[in-house]
């Protein structure tokens, strides 16, 4: 599939449309041996939408970004990703994880063509240039920070082109601050692209700074469903981002067995 | 000025540090070798029992002008790497195979590692029954007992190839022979390249065992054979040749790991 580049500005809603594909979960079960961890779960999301997941360790967020590439089988329900109507067959869904599964013995730019036909290089520079490596890519893995790598794994999925973009807590383990330029990174690439994101995290301020809507799940079900209704790009520091973290956080913290209040 | 007159002899005392690092190892091995030159030349130790370095190297040089070294170390050379191809490429394919698939790995790997449990070197009278003391007969003990190492390194090596990485090729359209060439083979050679090196070492020790019991040519064939007319200077060639080979076999083992493996920072060199 060729990429296209669109420049930011001209980021038009119908680029957002072509791009991004809905998904649908339907009273999807997921048990693993016997425990249950989604269980009868709904959600829909519409094209080009960025939602993120929260909840705590173990509600099963990343299980179910798992099942919708396929990663999971459910025991019941149906996952639909994208439009059949729509779109003539599979539509293209890449993933980034937590670490960023380089193949160490490939070289950067290697490792951005992972599946791809020789005659894309020219795309795979191009799309390491979007994130700022176009100079390491003839470096080893071992040879680049943990932010590196997972610029590289950005890289890889984008020159795919992805209708959607599954993000299980891709920048858990970086350092704050590449933290905060990662972020940046992925909203640029999402505005000018216009895929479907689901975005994977266990950090409430970080999804509301990247998602249009955040779902919180709890016990398997979604306790929470809000929709982010802020400008973007989002500054922490303004009230209302406070107040919906804050909201959010609340009802994270909620269900946590309450320890003795000293007040 | 002062630190201008203190660096060169900071330097000189560097340079003699490297020196004497790299001198370090030689100086064990040099001194064993003059204090044998003095022993044997002082009377001390008869040539009959170890002959001294000199008549060591004499020999050496008068085996090689003949030629008669030369065409030992060729035929003993040949059957080495032709039985370490085939035992080795068997190895590796069936550790490919039942690494692979779970079938394979029920049928097979019970019967391979009975078979393994038996020293190669103890099926020396029934291959001398079997090939006579035939070319094939070395072939077959040399390449058996390099065998076991690269299928039990293949087969340990494709299991324990990363699980996330192959999960990741599946989401990205991998699947059959790429997920194979670009992953799963890639992730298993360093540990096939530790059985490679393994049973480098263990094809030399099987060979000398071979040649030393039945053949009419090569390097045990030369050393034996040197033992019927107490040639000893003959012998200690013959046993030095197998150290060279030895090691040369290793150099070659190392080489590779360093190539194939140069994404590992483990293997790059420090230089």
């Amino acid at each position: 599939m060729p990429v296209t580049f669109t420049s930011r500005e001209t980021t038009a809603a119908d680029e957002r449309c072509s791009r991004g594909v809905p998904v649908r979960l339907k009273s999807v079960s997921i048990a693993f041996d016997g425990r249950t961890v989604l269980e009868n779960f709904d959600v829909e999301i519409s094209a080009g939408e960025f939602v993120a997941i929260v909840g705590r360790s173990g509600c099963g967020k990343s299980t179910l970004l798992r099942s919708v590439v396929g990663l999971e089988t459910p025991q019941a329900g149906i996952i639909t990703v994208g439009n059949v109507a729509k779109h003539n067959g599979k539509p293209d869904v890449r993933v980034m994880f937590q670490d960023s599964r380089l193949l160490p013995w490939k070289r950067v730019l290697p490792n951005v063509m992972l599946g791809l036909e020789p005659a894309l290089i020219p795309q795979a520079r191009k799309v390491l240039t979007q994130v700022g490596l176009r100079e390491r890519a003839n470096d080893w893995p071992a040879a680049l920070s943990g932010g590196q790598r997972q610029r590289v794994a950005l890289a890889r999925a984008l020159v795919h082109d992805p209708n959607l973009l599954l993000l299980d807590e891709p920048l858990g383990s970086l350092d704050a601050l590449t933290r905060i330029e990662m972020q940046q990174l992925i909203e640029d690439v999402w505005r000018s692209r216009g895929f479907t994101a689901m975005l994977v995290t266990h950090d409430v301020a970080e999804a509301i700074t990247l998602a249009d809507r955040v779902i919180l799940i709890e016990g398997g079900r979604v306790a929470l469903d809000d929709i982010v209704d802020l400008p973007r790009p989002r500054t922490r520091g303004s009230a209302r981002f406070a107040a919906l973290e804050e909201r959010v956080l609340g009802r994270v913290l909620q269900r946590q067995p309450v320890v003795a209040d000293p007040w | 000025m002062n630190q201008h007159q203190k660096n060169p002899g900071v330097k000189i005392q560097l340079r003699l540090g490297t020196l004497a690092k790299k001198a370090l190892p030689w100086v064990v091995p040099t001194s064993l070798l003059i204090v044998w030159q003095w022993a044997s030349s002082a009377g001390i130790l008869p040539s009959r029992f170890l002959p001294s370095p000199r008549a060591v190297v004499s020999s050496f040089i008068g085996l090689s002008v003949s030629g008669e070294l030369w065409m030992h170390v060729r035929v003993s050379t040949l059957r080495a790497l032709s039985g370490f191809v085939v035992g080795g490429g068997v190895g590796l394919l069936l550790g490919l195979l039942t690494a692979s698939l779970r079938s394979a790995e029920i049928l097979l790997d019970t019967t391979i590692q009975m078979v393994r449990n038996i020293p190669p070197l103890a099926l020396i009278p029934l291959v001398i029954l079997w090939f006579g003391i035939d070319e094939s007969a070395k072939l077959f003990l040399v390449a058996l007992g390099v065998f076991f190492p690269v299928y039990i390194n293949t087969f340990h090596g494709i299991r324990s190839v990363d699980r996330g990485l192959l999960e990741m090729g599946r989401t990205y359209g991998l699947s059959g022979w790429p997920l194979y060439r670009e992953i799963i083979l890639p992730g298993a050679l360093p540990s096939i390249l530790v059985g490679v090196r393994f049973s480098l070492g263990l094809m030399w020790v099987i060979l000398i065992v071979a040649e030393t019991i039945s053949a009419r040519s090569g390097i045990g064939y030369m050393t034996m054979n040197a033992r019927e007319f107490m040639q000893t200077d003959v012998m200690v060639v013959g046993i030095l040749l197998y150290a060279i080979l030895g090691k040369l076999a290793d150099l070659l083992a190392k080489g590779l790991e360093r190539y194939w493996l140069r994404w590992n920072p483990a293997y790059q060199t420090a230089r």
